[in-house]
């Protein structure tokens, strides 16, 4: 019905606008630089709307994005580099050990809630980080060289409409009602019958799924994969595009991943200034919108789409 | 040479617990604010750093003694830590606990690299404030350095005990931790209790950082994050808000990550605090010397 006629809209507006960018790009229109961008933007998309899931939809504190994100982007590497095996089936590969990971992680923690589950998952991304910077099989501390560029905007873009709309689909499913429900009140939640726990893993496998695929993606554009890059200073990174864009709006994560993607690039030559100007937004957003750019979900859905009217992609359509 | 397993021991336990009463001064910051507006302070080892540069610039360019610098550095790391509580979590009293931990992790992220900006991203050498002198018992070596760390932690841990157990302030701060609104009825002024306890909690740290700096030499913008990290791990293991679990639980952390740079590697230091944290969160949440308590509904 209605909903599918707007579906249909968001997919035709996605491939349109990779027809546009790649044409662009066929032509040179865009630059190495911008297309590097370009590319991050859609990176930071996956990861901060992985995030949001954890985050912002179940409420689950989650600060080990970046740990997730560490797996995808070895194995990965693993898959292509040591085994010669093609492009996709590292993908899968990372977005499944990152997923299964996330599983074990979260089995046992997810029973912590609040301040103890944000410093627990914290540690294991740091645990998950040293670990593989003790393995030299996979370069050790000097990180992971000669990986092969495969990514390319096709297949970031192809992943990044992949993850908006199997996040949104999940969101609006039974089990993402659960989730959503476990967030506004636990307790609640439990007593309507809902498996917490069960919801609560299932939403952290997913999340940290889709930041495997984000690492496989960002180690085969930038050649290397080193430890350095997936400290806990990342998934502060993935955390504040997560709440300027609003906890629990997906739209917004993606609206707030693009600010900050252009923002750090006008940054660029004073990188110094860059985690001032994000710790800053941190403080003021929660002293003064604590609920972020798109502010809590309905009013941000209702708006986006009177906005929008349907047609870009990441929409999800108001309840 | 007859360096036998014993002696190794002996040397890795003495350099852990002079380590581990630097993470006890910074974990009593962590467990006194937490014990009493459940907030932990992520900008707190940022304190630490903060302290250790104030150590630093009062003895160099003011050209203060130890101990004078390190009054100075404990009374600015105070006002910092008050000033910190006054514009950024003070708003927030009523928000969701989230929104008041995302502004403490901001608070980090803006001392640190509003820190490297300030004095710039490069290690600085601490000044030698001692003679460095090394007392060998047998094999085992102890220099003045961990001496002065032990003491001056012992000693201040002394006065923090004195203060809350035995002062109208420390009182206060107990029936605050206690029950916040029970204590505000009895005309507790609690604003200015959780202030002093920021106060209290960022001159230990203060003095911490400068500690750490006359040990190790070295101190950099970002210093602080990796001690904050572990002395939180610390004030979970000894169980959070509880002052001498705070103690107990950084000498405990320092021996251990002595224990593993001695024994195993210095590169599975940092992740044998994370695995502490998770087994202790997993199986005993509470802490050593922590009280069981039920969330209510």
């Amino acid at each position: 019905m209605g909903n599918n006629k707007k579906e249909l809209l968001a997919f035709v507006a996605c491939i349109a606008f990779y027809a546009v960018v790649q044409g662009l790009l066929m032509l040179d229109v865009i630059g190495p630089f911008w297309e590097l961008n370009l590319i991050l933007i859609c990176i930071n998309v996956i990861l901060a709307v992985s995030l949001n899931l954890i985050n912002g939809f179940t409420g689950q504190f989650s600060i080990g994005h970046a740990g997730f994100m560490a797996v995808g982007a070895y194995l990965g590497a693993v898959l292509t580099v040591k085994l010669q095996l093609p492009f996709i089936v590292a993908i899968l590969g990372g977005a499944a050990a990152a997923g299964f990971l996330g599983f074990i992680i979260g089995l046992p923690t997810l029973r912590l809630d609040g301040d103890y589950l944000a410093i627990a998952t914290l540690g294991l991304g740091e645990i998950i980080r040293i670990t593989i910077l003790n393995i030299p099989y996979v370069g050790g501390a000097s990180g992971f060289m000669g990986i092969p560029r495969y990514s390319n905007f096709t297949w970031v873009f192809i992943a990044t409409v992949f993850t908006v709309f199997f996040i949104r689909n999940f969101i609006n499913s039974t089990h993402g009602r659960a989730c959503i429900s476990i967030r506004e009140n636990q307790i609640a939640a439990e007593a309507m019958g809902i498996d917490t726990t069960k919801y609560k893993v299932m939403a952290f496998t997913i999340g940290a799924a889709f930041a495997g695929i984000a690492g496989t993606l960002f180690s085969h554009y930038f050649y290397i994969a080193h430890p350095a890059s997936f400290t806990f200073m990342k998934s502060f990174d993935i955390l504040t595009i997560v709440v300027l864009g609003g906890l629990g709006s997906i739209s917004g994560s993606i609206t707030a991943a693009i600010l900050l993607t252009f923002v750090s690039a006008a940054l660029a030559s004073y990188p110094e200034w860059r985690m001032i100007i994000y710790s800053l937004m941190l403080i003021v957003l929660m002293l003064y919108r604590p609920q972020g750019l798109f502010g809590n979900k309905e009013i941000s859905l209702k708006i986006f789409g009177r906005l929008m009217g349907g047609n870009k992609r990441g929409n999800t359509q108001g309840n | 040479m007859d360096f036998s397993v014993t002696q190794q021991f002996l040397q890795q336990l003495i350099n852990g617990i002079s380590l581990g009463s630097i993470y006890a001064l910074i974990a009593l910051g962590y467990t006194m604010v937490y014990g009493i507006i459940k907030l932990i302070n992520f900008a707190h080892g940022d304190i630490y750093m903060v302290g250790a540069y104030v150590a630093f610039f009062a003895t160099t360019t003011l050209k203060l003694s130890f101990l004078p610098a390190l009054v100075v550095s404990m009374v600015v790391a105070a006002i910092v830590g008050m000033t910190i509580e006054r514009l950024a979590y003070r708003p927030l009293r009523k928000a969701p606990r989230i929104a008041i931990l995302i502004t403490a992790i901001g608070v980090s992220l803006l001392l640190e690299y509003g820190g490297m900006l300030l004095v710039t991203p490069q290690p600085r050498t601490f000044p030698a404030l001692f003679e460095s002198q090394v007392y060998n018992f047998g094999n085992i070596v102890v220099n003045s350095q961990q001496v002065i760390i032990l003491a001056i932690s012992v000693v201040l841990m002394i006065i923090l005990t004195f203060v809350v157990q035995r002062t109208k302030i420390g009182k206060a701060m107990r029936a605050v931790s206690f029950d916040t609104d029970a204590a505000r009825l009895m005309g507790i002024d609690v604003d200015r209790v959780i202030s002093i306890t920021f106060a209290i909690g960022s001159a230990l740290a203060a003095a911490a950082g400068m500690l750490v700096g006359v040990y190790y030499n070295s101190i950099d913008p970002l210093m602080g994050i990796m001690p904050g990290l572990k002395a939180f791990v610390a004030a979970v293991l000894g169980g959070i808000g509880v002052i001498p679990g705070a103690m107990l639980g950084g000498i405990i952390m320092g021996v251990i990550e002595a224990m593993v740079s001695g024994f195993i590697s210095s590169t599975f230091r940092d992740a044998a605090a994370f695995a502490i944290l998770i087994i202790i969160l997993l199986f005993k949440p509470s802490g050593l010397l922590g009280k069981n308590v039920r969330e209510k509904v």
